[in-house]
């Protein structure tokens, strides 16, 4: 055993090492790219038309641009006019996960002139399947560092700054002013009423995206820009969502879960759209139709349904809206100031803490009531019975869950119509099922086994313990019924550091 | 109460689709095709709001009402859409359902 253990520790080592000399090649190829680029132009990569008409050529774009765009400037809706804006735009990406990579790689790609990302996090390994632009050798560090490393090895030609902090009341204003268009491609009902409020007040077009397990949802907002009080100006956020969601319904990537494609789906629309909205030919002030654009849309992707995309009509500009009405009351004065409180405004989940600390049990606490359990090889001598219950869904039980576990998911458990008070109702037991999902040897009604709850966290089994005990299972108090505190991620920690994180 | 048309009055089929994780509150179908009472007992038409009510009483199989409705109204961060279009374009909860009408609730997504 002991030499496979080594051989292990020294495979690992060798990995990590020539992983940190392929990093360091790559930055070396990286600088000498883009000196010999700097070199065969005889200049730094030009940033701006001063710049290229310093060289006095008497073309607008340099030759290796006209090579680098030349398959999308053939396209009629591009052209030379849609390359050099393009090339004239500063878009600002909020966020550089799952949406922001795959928008970013084909916005730099295009030639678009300026890129800021702005993103406080650091890129962590569960990321990585689809935040398209960084790299394992890159886990740690700030994902707008890692997103520009990539982007400046695909195209060096481009501005990119980096924002590495998370976006607030306080510097979204600040950091938007410099650029032209913004792409929300953040996670969080209070960022986006936050983007889209500073959008508007802006008079920047929004293109705004968002995406969850297999589906995302994309709409382009403000466009045209028009300033607030103008009702021919496209609808805001607030326009279609007035009123957040409340915080309890609102699933997170890493809660939810989410297929990298769908989400990369949704960045590399938002891409196309910002291309879209930074190309289209200017308005004629003589034409009456070229003012009138497209109707505002949101386009919802669902990977499991057919059609894939559907596309809604949606309402113009609010005639109340609280930012881009006549009726406005939200000014980049109380963003700033913070009498606009977009946490307030959007709440917070509150986690459940329901239960009595004489009701939960630490990981550790289980073991030493039930040792059996928790030595391998060992788990079949049934000297303490007692039934572990797992509530989450059957994805995640598949994926590990313990082999004396029985799987009800939260959201059966849940859906359940309330149990007819067995409590009340003793004498009836037995003719009743209390409820279709329970395992048949708890519904029994004689044994006072004890019963353990254990989810990924341990907010769920809490909510799944006050229901076995709403239903009366617990006998008034003659049957033990708790959950393991801290769910999986705390039996890792002090059972089982062998258990997968996921 | 859903079963209260009177004789003579045709019913009103329709499609309804939930997407967005809504389906979960509905025994993970996405889609129902189900069909309305032509004319209420006071005489009026099933609009949205009758909808949305039947749906809770016949459909919805999540103890947890709240993430679909909120004060008899469907809940912020639901869009409704009516034959592909914001419900806002077609008088909201009082838009009187047509025969082969396409009913969507849509959850908004905040994931990214």
């Amino acid at each position: 055993m002991g030499s496979i253990e080594e051989n292990c520790a020294s495979l690992r080592a060798q990995i990590a090492t020539t992983e940190a000399q392929l990093a360091n090649l790559k930055r070396d190829l990286a600088r000498a790219e883009s000196q010999a680029a700097a070199n065969s132009e005889n200049t730094a990569p030009a940033e701006s038309a001063e710049e290229h008409s310093d060289l006095q050529s008497p073309w607008p774009l340099l030759q290796e641009e006209y090579k680098r765009y030349g398959r999308q400037m053939i396209v009629s809706q591009i052209g030379l006019p849609g390359q050099l804006k393009l090339r004239a735009a500063k878009v600002l990406l909020v966020g550089a996960g799952g949406l922001g990579c795959p928008a970013a790689q084909y916005l730099a790609g295009a030639g678009v002139g300026a890129i800021g990302m702005i993103d406080g996090d650091e890129v962590e390994v569960s990321n990585l399947h689809r935040q398209v632009l960084h790299r394992s050798y890159n886990v740690g560090k700030y994902k707008v560092d890692s997103a520009i490393e990539t982007l400046k090895d695909l195209n060096p030609h481009v501005t990119y700054t980096p924002h590495r902090t998370h976006l607030t009341s306080d510097n979204a204003p600040t950091i938007f002013k410099d650029y032209d268009i913004i792409l929300d491609c953040t996670d969080n009902p209070a960022s986006r009423y936050l983007i889209s409020d500073t959008a508007v007040l802006l008079g920047k077009p929004l293109v705004s995206a968002s995406a969850l397990r297999t589906e995302g949802q994309l709409v382009v907002l403000n466009n045209p820009p028009r300033p607030p009080r103008d009702p021919d100006g496209g609808p805001c956020y607030r326009c279609v969502f007035p009123k957040p969601p409340p915080a309890d319904s609102v699933v997170s990537c890493a809660d939810g879960g989410i297929i990298g494609p769908v989400v990369g789906t949704m960045g590399v629309l938002q891409a196309l759209e910002a291309i879209k909205v930074i190309t289209a030919p200017d308005a004629d002030p003589q034409s009456e139709t070229s003012s009138k654009r497209d109707p505002p849309v949101l386009h919802i992707f669902s990977a499991y349904s057919n059609p894939l995309f559907r596309t809604i009509r949606l309402r113009s500009r609010r005639p109340n809206c609280a930012v881009c009405s006549a009726a406005a009351t939200i000014s980049l004065d109380t963003i700033k100031s913070g009498s606009t409180d977009y946490v307030f405004f959007c709440g917070s989940a509150t986690l459940p803490s329901l239960l009595r600390p004489d009701e939960r049990l630490t990981p550790e606490e289980y073991r030493e009531k039930h040792p059996e359990f928790t030595q391998s090889g060992a788990q079949k001598s049934l000297t303490t019975p007692h039934t572990i219950i797992d509530v989450r869904d059957e994805a995640q039980f598949g994926i590990c869950h313990l082999e004396n576990s029985v799987n009800v998911p939260i959201s059966k458990i849940l859906a359940s119509t309330p149990a007819q008070g067995l409590g009340s109702d003793k004498t009836d037991q037995s003719t009743h099922p209390v409820a279709p999902w329970l395992p048949q040897n708890i519904a029994g009604q004689d044994s006072n086994d004890p019963i353990y709850v254990v989810c990924r966290l341990g907010n769920d089994s809490q909510i799944a313990v006050k229901k076995l005990k709403d239903m009366g299972l617990d006998r008034s108090g003659q049957r033990y019924i708790g959950d393991i505190r801290g769910g999986f991620r705390a039996w890792r920690e002090q059972i089982d550091p062998q258990w997968p994180e996921y | 109460m859903s079963d209260s048309a009177i004789g003579g009055v045709a019913p009103i089929p329709i499609t309804v689709e939930f997407t967005g994780g809504l389906e979960i509150l509905f025994d993970n179908q996405r889609k129902y095709a189900i069909s309305l009472p032509g004319q209420l007992e006071d005489g009026s038409q099933p609009n949205i709001s009758y909808l949305v009510q039947y749906l809770v009483e016949n459909l919805m199989k999540d103890q947890r009402k709240e993430l679909f409705i909120m004060e008899e109204n469907v809940r912020p961060g639901i869009l409704v859409l009516i034959n592909d279009a914001d419900w806002e374009l077609e008088g909201e909860e009082k838009y009187e359902l047509q025969p082969r009408d396409n009913i969507v609730f849509v959850s908004t997504l905040h994931g990214g």
